[in-house]
């Protein structure tokens, strides 16, 4: 009887030591999905850390803070900023990082939870319609009260601010000044489109012997495309709404500068030395090291890139900047970059109240202690609020100095694009099309992949 | 002799009743862990499957019914019914191709030819490479072959479709031939010698030996390939993700999306659609099931007993 009984009890262990593997994959994916090992290991010892003190802490009653982290490449930083954290005050930060390109699988199935992560992220409009319910009004909350203007919150319809901006980006067309002077020019020649063409053609057409063309290749591979199925179509669309007023989703788009995206987009494709054929395979690294290795003057990108340039290709931070993307259209001078943010952070209006003041209390931590301000700083380049330090980024400093010389800024009206992936993969395959045969007809497609494709996008969304 | 020999085999010593009994008693508790897997990874999420097909929904928890309106708005997506015969295109041409390759491979690799070893380990290789992996390698592959040409692989349908068509072979037939080949070594050699002695000649031994023999063979293969090519979903994202996209007729349709993809992309428009895609996943399961049951039905009434 009693050996009968021991092999039951063995059996029954069975399945329990079993149901612990499942408990343990689940750990570990939650890690991995944080990106590196590395961060694994640091999410995993501040959980640590972060058990002891919440035992300690639940003492005094309040709640823990659990971030589901957006960005990728600034997950150590957030992961040593929140042990820093619970360090001085005891109170417990997780902080998850989804895996590049993942963010909302992971946000859905986080929420889906019973321990739901209190703070995320929020990227646009789309974003806020979709996750409005879970989002906590942040109206007379001290964090809200830090930001320095309402240009980087996301409001819901009824007027409510749902998504604060914590740290804005700005992209244009990254200069090498040094290449540029070798040719024989300086930053102060180009200030519009006219402007920019001459100099890109003439550098174009002395590319054999400078060593160096004008434009890195603009690239159509899916690593690549964003650039301009994304960001160089802002410009076109940022002047639209500008024209029109538009601050929400418009249900359609004239397209009215269509004409200024296609001669900005001719000067890319022609004054590079990539050729047309090559360029719907060609990727963002190529683009990126042609750029690096002072084989082109000219690279559209963001002020993201800047650490890659100056790490990853040693070069000068005084060689380069960033200019406007001028296309042609009346007044263009006056331009700044294009910035704006997807970085904004929303807090869960279903987590407890504890949990909700936990957070609120380590957002404003983040962006008014000196800690957090030289944190965000070093790892983003333009950061909306009173408090903020100045970041080393040239690129950010360079969308200042427009600003701050009176230029307008063009906003990232972008951000309204209904279903932005599906509307960008029209936008690219008509682009790549166009690009290998630069004909009327072809570009006809690319108007009608911007202005119907948006129609039928928002249609699909809202529809 | 004999007799004694049949008395101790194994099949007697596992049916003798000292055996027998505790596993009759026991078995429950030993299927329980496997079972309670089962249902915690497969039949669970399925019939939530099932109930969140006639749900709006963002995150599961906060479904709410809508009826059938999932499945009116899948019905009338110009996109699924593009994806669907697409899928069924696919399914054709990659269950003709992989299963005459691998068989005609198959037989050659068993005619005693020299390296045959050799051959069947290199054949079967692409099949040991992760779905992913193979589409972002082919499609650099054909990138740069037709390059030469001026073009590329997301410039047109064609490409794409052809594209996934040589890839899938390319993975699946060294699968399908291991098949194959452990059928033809089960074709009794008595009954080939019966028919070369009665002067058969090697294509009658072929298709009246041969064939017949290895029904059962066939019946797995066409059976594997029809589900692998209906599911088919790493390879068709990695390779194209559906490229090129394209306005047709007022509608948005990804020319060499399959319809996995197509309820992935579907599910990812926003949480409107969450509920449509599942919709389309429940229909898509019901289409693979009975295309399988009818296919198993169709070739198994063609094996025979040896």
């Amino acid at each position: 009887m009693k050996r009968k009984l021991l092999s039951l009890l063995l059996v029954a262990a069975l399945p329990l030591s079993l149901m612990t593997g499942c408990g343990d994959s689940g750990n570990t994916s939650g890690n991995s999905s944080s990106g590196t090992n590395d961060s694994a290991q640091t999410s995993d010892n501040s959980q640590t850390t972060d058990n002891a003190a919440a035992d300690s802490n639940a003492s005094a009653g309040g709640g823990s803070v659990y971030y589901l982290n957006f960005k990728p490449e600034a997950d150590a930083a957030w992961q040593q900023l929140a042990a820093e954290y619970t360090s001085q005050t005891g109170v417990s930060v997780k902080v998850v990082t989804a895996a590049s390109g993942t963010y909302s699988d992971t946000l859905t199935a986080e929420m889906a939870k019973s321990d739901a992560p209190t703070l995320y992220n929020i990227g646009n409009m789309s974003g806020l319609n979709d996750w409005n319910d879970y989002a906590l009004d942040l109206s007379g909350t001290a964090i809200y009260d830090e930001r320095v203007n309402d240009d980087y919150v996301l409001f819901d319809e009824t007027g409510a601010p749902k998504a604060l901006g914590y740290c804005y980006e700005s992209f244009g067309i990254i200069v090498n000044k040094a290449l540029l002077d070798k040719a024989g020019y300086s930053l102060d020649d180009i200030t519009d489109f006219a402007s920019l063409k001459d100099v890109a053609d003439d550098i174009h057409a002395r590319a054999g012997e400078l060593g160096f063309d004008a434009f890195s290749a603009p690239g159509l591979d899916g690593s690549s495309s964003w650039r301009f199925s994304g960001h160089l179509a802002n410009v076109p669309l940022f002047y639209e709404f500008r024209d029109d007023n538009v601050t929400e989703q418009p249900a359609t788009i004239t397209g009215a500068y269509l004409d200024n995206f296609r001669n900005i987009w001719d000067l890319y494709i022609t004054d590079t030395a990539a050729t047309p054929t090559s360029l719907a395979t060609s990727t963002g690294d190529e683009s990126e090291a042609e750029f690096g290795n002072a084989k082109a003057v000219f690279y559209q990108n963001g002020d993201w890139e800047f650490s890659n340039l100056t790490g990853n290709f040693g070069m000068s931070a005084d060689d380069i900047a960033m200019i406007p993307i001028y296309c042609g259209v009346a007044g263009e001078e006056k331009a700044g970059l294009n910035s704006g943010t997807e970085n904004c952070w929303a807090v869960n209006s279903q987590a407890s109240d504890e949990n909700i003041q936990a957070t609120l209390d380590f957002m404003y931590w983040v962006v008014t202690s000196d800690e957090g301000t030289s944190m965000l700083a070093e790892q983003f380049s333009g950061i909306p609020f009173k408090n903020a330090k100045d970041s080393a980024n040239v690129f950010g400093a360079n969308a200042k100095a427009y600003a701050s010389a009176g230029n307008y800024t063009l906003s990232w009206a972008f951000n309204h694009t209904p279903n932005v992936d599906s509307w960008r993969a029209t936008v690219v395959t008509a682009l790549a099309t166009y690009s290998a045969d630069p004909s009327d007809a072809n570009w006809d497609a690319v108007v009608q992949a911007f202005v119907d494709g948006w129609a039928i996008e928002y249609t699909a969304e809202n529809g | 002799m004999k007799k004694k020999a049949k008395k101790y085999n194994d099949a007697t010593v596992v049916n003798s009743k000292l055996i027998r009994r505790p596993i009759q008693r026991w078995f429950p508790l030993f299927v329980l862990p496997t079972f309670i897997c089962f249902i915690i990874g497969f039949v669970w999420p399925f019939i939530q499957g099932i109930y969140l097909s006639f749900c709006t929904f963002n995150v599961p928890k906060d479904a709410k019914w809508v009826g059938m309106d999932n499945y009116v708005k899948a019905f009338s997506d110009a996109s699924f019914g593009h994806a669907f015969w697409n899928t069924a295109g696919f399914a054709v041409i990659s269950i003709l191709v992989i299963n005459l390759f691998a068989f005609a491979i198959a037989y050659a690799l068993t005619q005693n030819m020299a390296g045959a070893n050799l051959f069947r380990t290199v054949f079967f290789m692409p099949n040991l490479i992760g779905g992913v992996v193979l589409g972002y390698i082919w499609s650099m592959i054909f990138d740069a072959i037709l390059k030469k040409y001026d073009t590329y692989l997301t410039a047109n349908a064609t490409y794409g479709f052809w594209g996934l068509v040589i890839l899938v072979a390319w993975q699946q037939i060294g699968y399908m031939m291991i098949i194959y080949i452990a059928g033809l070594q089960a074709v009794p050699g008595d009954m080939l010698e019966a028919a070369r002695i009665d002067g058969a000649n090697n294509w009658q031994t072929l298709t009246r030996i041969i064939i017949p023999n290895i029904m059962s063979s066939v019946t797995i293969c066409t059976f594997l390939t029809l589900t692998n090519s209906f599911k088919m979903f790493d390879q068709n994202l990695a390779l194209t993700g559906g490229a090129p996209s394209v306005i047709m007729n007022g509608a948005k349709v990804n020319m060499t999306e399959l319809l996995a993809l197509n309820i992935y992309s579907t599910y990812n428009i926003n949480k409107n659609w969450h509920g449509v895609a599942q919709a389309k996943a429940v229909v898509f399961f019901l289409l693979v099931a009975v295309l399988a049951i009818a296919q198993l039905t169709a070739t198994r009434s063609k094996e025979v007993q040896q």
